[in-house]
């Protein structure tokens, strides 16, 4: 009960961050850039803890732990350290040209310089068209995040369909009311809370088992465990493969369009050089706790995981059907750390980190936002509705749309699988990924042309779909089977996790495809005017 | 491209190529500090090495020209207005 009491309160703090928001807006004017950009003014700390946490999923607590909790520390060097180094390195490059462009021509979203770098219409609405399908799983799955925590947090008290919706309210009340201002805010709380998390949990269930080596070493002692403390599992060109992942966050469009609010291009300094203590931070408390889960046998849940994964192991390939479904679905770790502060931690204190994990599961705010934001700019007003009702009806719209999309969400939430958005958000990663030649060539190669930004969102479009569809069709084996095989060389492999092209993840061919693409285009079509191209290439 | 850029490029690259461990990728031992196998203490070695690099990349090649350009442009808008 005090741990569902804790955790209503902080949606209630939440809940008061984004209406003072509101008020601070109705004070600035309340006007379009107002409330899909903060009217460009966050400042430094803001700034760099709001884009961290606009970045930061339910997946970086409660996945990368169950994620470790399966696969060891080879998660870190997976997910953690290589986007510690692709993310500033692309939020240098990509962020301080997209803020100056959007502060000298007043963009509010990616797409509206895409339509003005190379003077297109419907090209900018088909890149519109993509973004906003491949953005809307993470919203589904944040609603579905928040069902299950809250139900989990509370002792299943409170189910699924209500602590989805309490969630999926919250979210659109402080998007609604406070707009990015608001978001940028909540986000802002979030990111502290969810910092502290990791090391307040590490201290104290580490206290509580009486240090970490007994449980290290333990694991080493067995043949099972010893490989969690390694990365000799993972083939290194599956390795090499997740570097392309985070390639994925500078398109992302909440991403690009937080890079606008900035107050000053001096304002990205920070964030790209704490970027990678930030990962830090956050990633290795949660990846080494879900990899010495696998020594706390004396959590029942726990035990009954090993158990499980055991089984799997020694599972006849005749087995039912039902076992091969149930044992894995018993075995994942996704709630090993919950598992672990309902063993260990103080009530009062599952409750607090409880609020940080849901702090993570409600990062969907920012993308209800930029979905908003996209449709008012991209859509609404590019099609004459400004023009025609003017800036209040405008931001009236993107209000509107904010419930419409949580509402929509929400009823999807309630009647599919949580597995079909899993899959969905492991192929938008890699379309936003392949996505990401479009960004580079606007900004980067006066050369580049909008029958290049076609081919590439075509080709992103395409492989998209010819995967997910490929993947419905041959269901995931037990062990990779090769599908296409040509002399001897296995081209395409269906996986238990996906596919494999050549032994690589899809993503590494699709953006590496499309970069050739977009300069292949590109060279042999005509280019933008000298004088557009002039205003892009300021120095 | 200056000396300068090269340089800059080329150390994103190898800490790229750092990101690919092949060294430490079988080994669990020593634990560091008892507990932190080497594997993953490589990796939290790397990102304290790549906040450096973003230091270093932020003081000698942040785009000083564009930003001084957009402030003279918003400032001249500004006046005009």
């Amino acid at each position: 009960m005090i741990p569902t009491l804790v955790v209503f309160a902080y949606l209630g703090v939440v809940l008061y961050i984004g209406i003072f928001a509101f008020r601070r807006a109705s004070g600035a004017g309340g006007g379009a850039e107002d409330y899909f950009l903060a009217g460009r003014s966050l400042g430094p700390t803001v700034f760099l803890l709001s884009l961290f946490g606009t970045n930061m999923t339910a997946f970086t607590i409660l996945g990368s732990a169950g994620h470790a909790f399966s696969n060891g520390i080879v998660t870190f060097g997976l997910m953690a350290s290589a986007s510690a180094l692709i993310i500033p390195v692309s939020l240098f490059l990509v962020g301080p040209r997209l803020w100056a462009l959007g502060k000298l021509y007043g963009f509010m979203t990616p797409v509206q310089m895409f339509r003005d770098r190379w003077e297109c219409g419907h090209i900018g609405t088909a890149i519109f068209a993509l973004l906003a399908i491949l953005l809307v799983p993470y919203i589904i799955i944040a609603v579905m995040g928040g069902g299950t925590a809250l139900n989990a947090i509370s002792g299943g008290l409170v189910p699924y369909w209500l602590g989805g919706g309490v969630v999926a309210v919250v979210v659109m009340s402080y998007v609604f009311f406070g707009g990015m201002r608001g978001t940028a805010w909540v986000n802002t709380f979030q990111t502290v809370l969810f910092l502290a998390f990791g090391a307040v949990a590490i201290i104290l269930i580490g206290g509580r088992i009486g240090g970490f080596s007994a449980a290290m070493e333990s694991l080493l002692a067995s043949e099972t465990t010893a490989p969690l403390l390694t990365r000799e599992r993972m083939p290194p060109r599956l390795f090499f493969s997740y570097m392309f992942i985070p390639l994925s966050t500078i398109v992302f469009p909440h991403i690009s369009i937080f890079c606008l609010t900035a107050r000053q291009m001096s304002q990205f300094k920070k964030t790209v050089i704490w970027y990678p203590i930030c990962i830090l931070a956050i990633w290795l408390p949660c990846v080494f706790l879900g990899v010495a889960a696998n020594a706390m046998t004396d959590v029942p849940a726990i035990a009954a995981k090993l158990d499980a994964r055991a089984a799997l192991a020694l599972l006849d390939p005749s087995a039912g059907a039902a076992a091969v479904a149930e044992l894995p679905r018993v075995a994942a770790g996704d709630d090993v750390i919950l598992r672990m502060l309902d063993h260990y931690a103080p009530v009062w204190l599952a409750g607090l980190l409880g609020a940080g994990i849901l702090a993570a599961v409600m990062a969907s705010d920012s993308q209800v936002l930029a979905l908003s934001t996209m449709f008012t700019e991209d859509v609404f007003a590019y099609y004459g509705g400004k023009e025609r009702f003017g800036e209040r009806v405008q931001v009236f719209t993107g209000r509107i749309f904010v419930i419409l999309v949580t509402s929509v969400a929400y009823v999807i939430a309630l009647r599919a699988p949580t597995s079909i958005f899993n899959i969905a958000i492991q192929y938008a990663f890699s379309g936003f990924a392949a996505m990401l030649p479009i960004v580079l060539a606007a900004l980067f190669w006066r050369g580049s042309t909008k029958w290049g930004a076609l081919a590439v969102t075509l080709w992103t479009a395409g492989t998209v779909i010819a995967i997910a569809v490929f993947q419905a069709v041959i269901a995931a084996p037990a062990a990779p089977m090769p599908v296409w095989t040509i002399g001897g060389l296995q081209l395409i492999t269906r996986t238990p996790g996906g596919t494999d092209v050549l032994g690589f993840m899809p993503v590494v061919p699709m953006t590496l495809i499309s970069a050739l693409l977009m300069y292949g285009v590109s060279a042999v079509t005509r280019k933008p005017s000298d004088q557009t191209i002039a205003r892009y290439f300021l120095t | 491209m200056s000396r300068r850029s090269i340089l800059l490029v080329l150390a994103v690259l190898a800490l790229y190529g750092a990101h690919q461990d092949f060294w430490f990728r079988d080994l669990a031992r020593p634990l560091v500090f008892g507990f932190l196998p080497i594997g993953l203490v490589y990796h939290v070695v790397l990102c304290l090495a790549i906040t450096g690099l973003m230091w270093v990349l932020v003081r000698y090649a942040w785009p000083v020209e564009l930003e001084r350009t957009v402030a003279d442009r918003t400032r001249s808008s500004e006046e005009r207005s």
